[in-house]
Formats: C-alpha cells, structure tokens, sequence
C-alpha cells in the first residue's frame, strides 16, 4: 500500500509561521519543516519539547570540575608533594587558588566540548553523512513542510494547503521511490 | 501614579527609629576607658580558662619573637598588626623613635605603644560603631549610585528592553541626594577629627619627630590628605547629583514633549558624558572611601572590584523593587522577560564580582609579597568566617539559584537569591572597612544591625516616596513600544 506525502512549500516565514498554526489546528501531522535560516518562534508553534542540551552542559561541567580535581590533588598532593616556590602542598584546599585556573578552564572545556558532541550525534552530524535536502531550494530562499497525508483526501488537504500560502504542492507516493 | 502606603510608610520609619536606638546603644555601649576595657579583657580570660591565657601570654611577650601563623587567635589579635609591620621591609623608619621596638608602627599602634593591649582594644572598640555606621551609609549609597551607573549605561546602550523600568531606576537612585550628603557628612565629621577610623588622620603622622610618625603614610599624604580628600569628594557626589538630577528633568520633560526625541537626545549624550566621568571618579572614590582604610596597602583593580560589588547590588535593588511594584499591580506592563533579564544581570554580574575577588585574592596569595599579602592575612585570621563566607554567599547561591532560566521567571527564585546577594555585598564592604577599624574586635552586634536598619529604613522611606512623584511608565521614551512587547 502507497503512503503519502505532501510537500509544501513556501517562500515566507511568516506565512509558514500562520500555516503551522492553521495545519495543527486541523489535526495533520507535520513530519518536518526544513528552512534555509532559523525561523523565531517556529518551535512554539510546531509544539516542539524543549532542548535539554543545557542540562547535558552542566553535569558535563560537574564533570570536568571532578576531573580536574582529582587529577591535581592526586598529582599535586598526593603522589609527589614537592615544595614548588613554597606553596603549600600538605592538602588540597590549602593551594586552592593556584587550582583554580585549571579548574575553571576544565569546566568550561568539558562542557562545551561534549555538548557540542552530544549535539552532533543528537542531530545525527557528522562528516560523509549524506545529506538529506528533499529539495535544494531549501538551502536558499524557500520553506517547505513535509506533510503526512495517510489516509487523507489528498483532493481536500491540498486544496486547504494552497489556502494557507503554500506555493508549489508535490505528492509523494512512497512506493515510488 | 504610585502612592506610598502607610503600612510602607510606617515600616520605614519603625526601622529609621529602631536603627537609631541601636546604634545609640552601640555607641554608648562603647567602653568609658582603658581602665574598663582591662577589667573587660580580664574577666575575659578568667571565663575563656588556662588554654586561653597562655596563648595570650606567648602573645604578651611580643619584642623579639616574630609569631609566623600563630594560631591562638587572641595573640593574632592583638598583635598581627605588628607582626605585618615586621614583614613589610620598613623596619629601619622608626629606629630612632622607638630603638627598642624593632617595627614600624600604625598610627594606632602609636597611641598604643607606650601602653598595654588594653589600649589597642580600647581604640578598636571606639572606632567599632562609627565604622558600623559607615559601613551601612556607604552600602545604601553604592546601591543608588550604582543604579544610576546602569541607568546610564542603558540610556547610552539605547536598550529596548529596560525603559519600562526606567521610573523605577530613577526612584532608587534618587538616594543619592540624601544618602550622598549623610556620606559626605560622615567623611566631614571624620576629617575634623571626631573619630579616628581613618588611621591616616592621625596628627603627627607626616612628622618625623612625632611618635605617630608613619614613614609610609607620610609619602602619601600628597594625596591622602584631609582637606584634599573631602574636596574631591564633595566634587564627585556634585557631579553624580548634577547628572541624577538633569536625567531625571529630561526624562519627565520628554514625557511632555516626545516630539522630535529633544529631550531623549540630550539624556543620552549627558549619560555618555556621565559614564565617562564615573568611571573616573569611581574608582578615585573607592580609593579614598574605602582602600584608604589600609593606608599601608594598594590593589590596582579595586575600583573595579567595588564597582562590580556596587553593580551587582544595585540590579539586584532593582529587580527586587520591580518585583515588589509588579505585586502591587504598579507594573503592569513589566512582564516575566523583564525580570528574566535582571536576573540574568544578577547572575552575570555576580559572577563578575568573583572573578575580580578571586583575582585580586589569587595574584596576591600567589606571589604572597609580605607588603601586599598582610591585606589578606589579617582577614584570614581574624574574619576567616564572614570573609570566605560572603564568598559562598556572593558566588554559590547566585550561581546555582540563577542558572536556570525557568527560575529567572519564577519571582521567589529571583527575591531569594536577590536577598543573599544584598546580604553578601553588604558582608563585602564589611570586610573591606572592618579590619583597618576595629581589627579583631569586630562582632555583628547592635551597632552594625542598627546602622543597616537605619539605613535601609531611609533608603526605602525616600526611594519610594520619590516613585510617588511621577508615573511609573516613562510615556515619551521612543523606545517604550519595544520594551512593553519585550518578550526573550
């Protein structure tokens, strides 16, 4: 059995912003939108859960704060506590603040570096991937939506999508491809 | 229009009243005399027991031995000053005045050389609820003048996000009026000579015959000198209050006439003119106001270190103020982004503060150079509580309250943490002043909680009152349509 889907395009985000809205209130399914440059307030309005790439940022941070230390205090402390210039070396809080640089920068290194990681392979990135553009004029100056029309009247849902602005309609039979 | 409630009103002055009260007891409770302060240490050391008295001893016996890191706290206090003068390579200056004390001396020291502890003590103690006083007229103030510093900032930054809440800035720095001729009566009533808790006041202490004689001292009194220090006071508070003032006018003025943005136009370029002439006089301020506590020491980023003390405690007053109008149904155009903003301030700018604490506390343990490094051995040991402390309180809460930016919405998160920060700032200044006063002999008793009340009761009675002036929604700012549909 073919499956259907629609491909909507349009060429201003705000009139993709007002069919998102028109499109959820008439219950389709929105599969994708892809757009050449980020659209404000399109997450909102597809209903999109909020990112939790901040919180994956802090336990990394907690992370490398905890590397950091124990590698100095293991290091510096404990396996060979010379007297370096006088610095006191008998615990760790007692040369605290010649640490912290090195705390601090591990923090932040951390943090930043596996984010970043965590957000390539969230969003599947990385090099040779093969791209997945359904049209190239995505990457330029048109919006398109990718619509799930399974068991829909196709007649009746791209007559509504040309109603909400779209420019060009494409059906795609899944079987054909 | 806002109109000040009685219940506010009544509240103000309650603690206005009850401030004063306690900073009276703190005065009087000031000990009659050297006489009483030895009885006071006496019956001290019988209650303390054995352990006590011999530290004390060790302490006692102080002209020859050098006492590195001694770690009974009552010899620390009564004699790291001394033992900080040994370490600061000047140990020669004062040779022909006192051959048999191998040290030089701070000028309260001086007064305390032919005597006993009980002298020193006695000093301190007298100088304890004059520098409580000080302390609290200095926090109120740097609240207003840093919020006028950021009203500046974002007038000249053409912000569109703030000008909703630029009647409420306008109000809390308005103390600088009042708050800045309590300063300057205090700087005044100092330099004649009615306390003594600028040690570099002390007669005789650029004469080399003087017994008070502070070889280092007296090469600054080029600069540190009383009549030149309250002009240049009395310049910098005029030049604040001219400028509050002209905004103020301005602002109100461009209310009536927006045409042609006249008035937004001159506001921004004397808020230009200002910021420049604060950052200058700002940092000569934190010099002569507070760094000059410690005659005997220097840091070259303290300007800025109090600048961002005063900052972070000014967008604080802010937010909590808005907070308070917004639950009163004043604001009602303010709205949760507002507050997300300020609180992002909060969390930057307290974040800012540490690392210029860290960085003036870092460099100078790291190279640990006795002439610098004796500014933080005497708050170790002798504040080693409130000092580390009011770091805790000024780096970690903010920092783990105000990362989440849900909780920069949620107006409880923002008061909390707004609370700590004002409860830590004030702790920052305490430390900065504290030590050069009173020394060891510091406790936070009735004079320090009753200057803050007497303060804080002003601090609201006139900030508030001036908000009843003019309405809280500046109508002719141009950017006003931006900053109501603010949303992050």
């Amino acid at each position: 059995m073919a499956t259907h889907k629609i491909h909507a395009l349009y060429n201003d985000d705000d009139v993709l912003l007002r069919a998102i809205k028109q499109i959820r209130e008439q219950h389709y399914h929105i599969e994708e939108v892809f757009c050449p440059f980020p659209v404000h307030g399109l997450e909102k309005a597809m209903g999109l859960a909020d990112t939790r790439l901040a919180i994956n940022a802090f336990l990394y941070g907690i992370v490398g704060l905890a590397v950091a230390t124990v590698m100095m205090n293991y290091i510096m402390i404990e396996d060979w506590p010379q007297n370096i210039g006088g610095k006191p070396s008998f615990s760790y809080l007692e040369n605290m603040p010649a640490f912290v640089p090195i705390m601090f920068e591990l923090t932040v290194f951390f943090a930043a570096h596996l984010m970043v990681i965590t957000f390539y392979l969230r969003s599947r990135l990385w090099p040779f991937k093969k791209a997945e553009n359904p049209d190239v004029r995505t990457t330029d100056d048109h919006f398109l939506m990718e619509l799930d029309a399974h068991g829909e009247d196709i007649d009746s849902i791209t007559k509504f999508l040309y109603d909400t602005g779209a420019v060009e309609l494409v059906l795609i039979d899944k079987e054909n491809h | 229009m806002y109109t000040l409630t009685t219940k506010l009103k009544v509240f103000a002055i309650i603690l206005m009243v009850v401030g004063a009260v306690f900073t009276a007891i703190g005065f009087l409770a000031v000990p009659a005399d050297e006489a009483a302060v030895e009885e006071m240490l006496a019956k001290e050391e019988a209650a303390h027991g054995g352990a006590h008295g011999e530290t004390h001893q060790v302490g006692e016996d102080h002209s020859g031995s050098t006492h590195e890191g001694a770690a009974g706290d009552h010899a620390m206090e009564s004699h790291d000053t001394e033992d900080m003068h040994m370490e600061t390579g000047y140990v020669t200056d004062n040779d022909v005045a006192h051959a048999d004390d191998a040290h030089t001396t701070t000028p309260h020291e001086a007064e305390d050389h032919a005597g006993s502890h009980a002298e020193h003590v006695y000093h301190q103690l007298v100088n304890r609820p004059w520098s409580a006083v000080y302390v609290a007229c200095f926090f109120f103030f740097m609240i207003g003048l840093g919020v006028l510093a950021f009203y500046a900032i974002q007038k000249v930054a053409q912000a569109g996000w703030s000008p909703v809440l630029f009647r409420v800035m306008e109000g809390i720095s308005s103390y600088i009026l009042p708050g800045g001729i309590l300063m300057f009566l205090l700087l005044l009533v100092t330099g004649l000579g009615l306390n003594h808790i600028f040690t570099w006041m002390t007669p005789g202490i650029d004469d080399p015959t003087s017994e008070a004689y502070d070889h280092i001292v007296a090469g600054k009194t080029g600069f540190l000198n009383v009549p030149f220090w309250l002009i240049r006071a009395g310049i910098f508070l005029v030049g604040w209050n001219i400028y509050r003032m002209n905004i103020r006018k301005f602002s109100l003025k461009q209310d009536e006439s927006p045409e042609g943005n006249v008035w937004y136009k001159k506001a921004f370029k004397h808020s230009a003119m200002f910021l420049v002439f604060f950052i200058v006089t700002e940092s000569i301020m934190a010099w002569d106001w507070i760094l000059s506590f410690d005659p005997h020491w220097f840091s070259t980023l303290f300007g800025w270190y109090v600048l961002a003390s005063m900052l972070v405690s000014a967008i604080t007053v802010i937010a909590l103020v808005t907070i308070f109008l917004k639950g009163k149904g004043y604001l009602e155009f303010v709205n949760d982004s507002h507050i997300h903003d300020l609180a992002k301030f909060m969390f930057g700018f307290s974040i800012f503060w540490t690392y210029l604490w860290f960085s003036q506390f870092m460099l100078i343990w790291y190279s640990n150079i006795p002439e610098e490094v004796t500014y933080f051995v005497t708050r170790i040991n002798d504040y080693n509580i409130l000092f580390f402390g009011m770091v805790a309180i000024n780096f970690l809460f903010p920092l783990l309250i105000l990362m989440n930016s849900d909780f920069k919405r949620v107006n409880w998160f923002v008061v909390t943490a707004g609370i700590f920060i004002l409860i830590g700032h004030y702790l920052d200044i305490y430390v900065m002043v504290m030590p050069g006063t009173v020394g060891a002999s510091w406790f936070i008793g009735f004079p320090e909680i009753g200057a803050f009340m007497f303060f804080a009761g002003l601090f609201l009675l006139y900030v508030f009152n001036t908000m009843t002036k003019a309405p809280l929604l500046a109508k002719g700012d141009p950017f006003l349509g931006e900053s109501k549909h603010f949303h992050y």
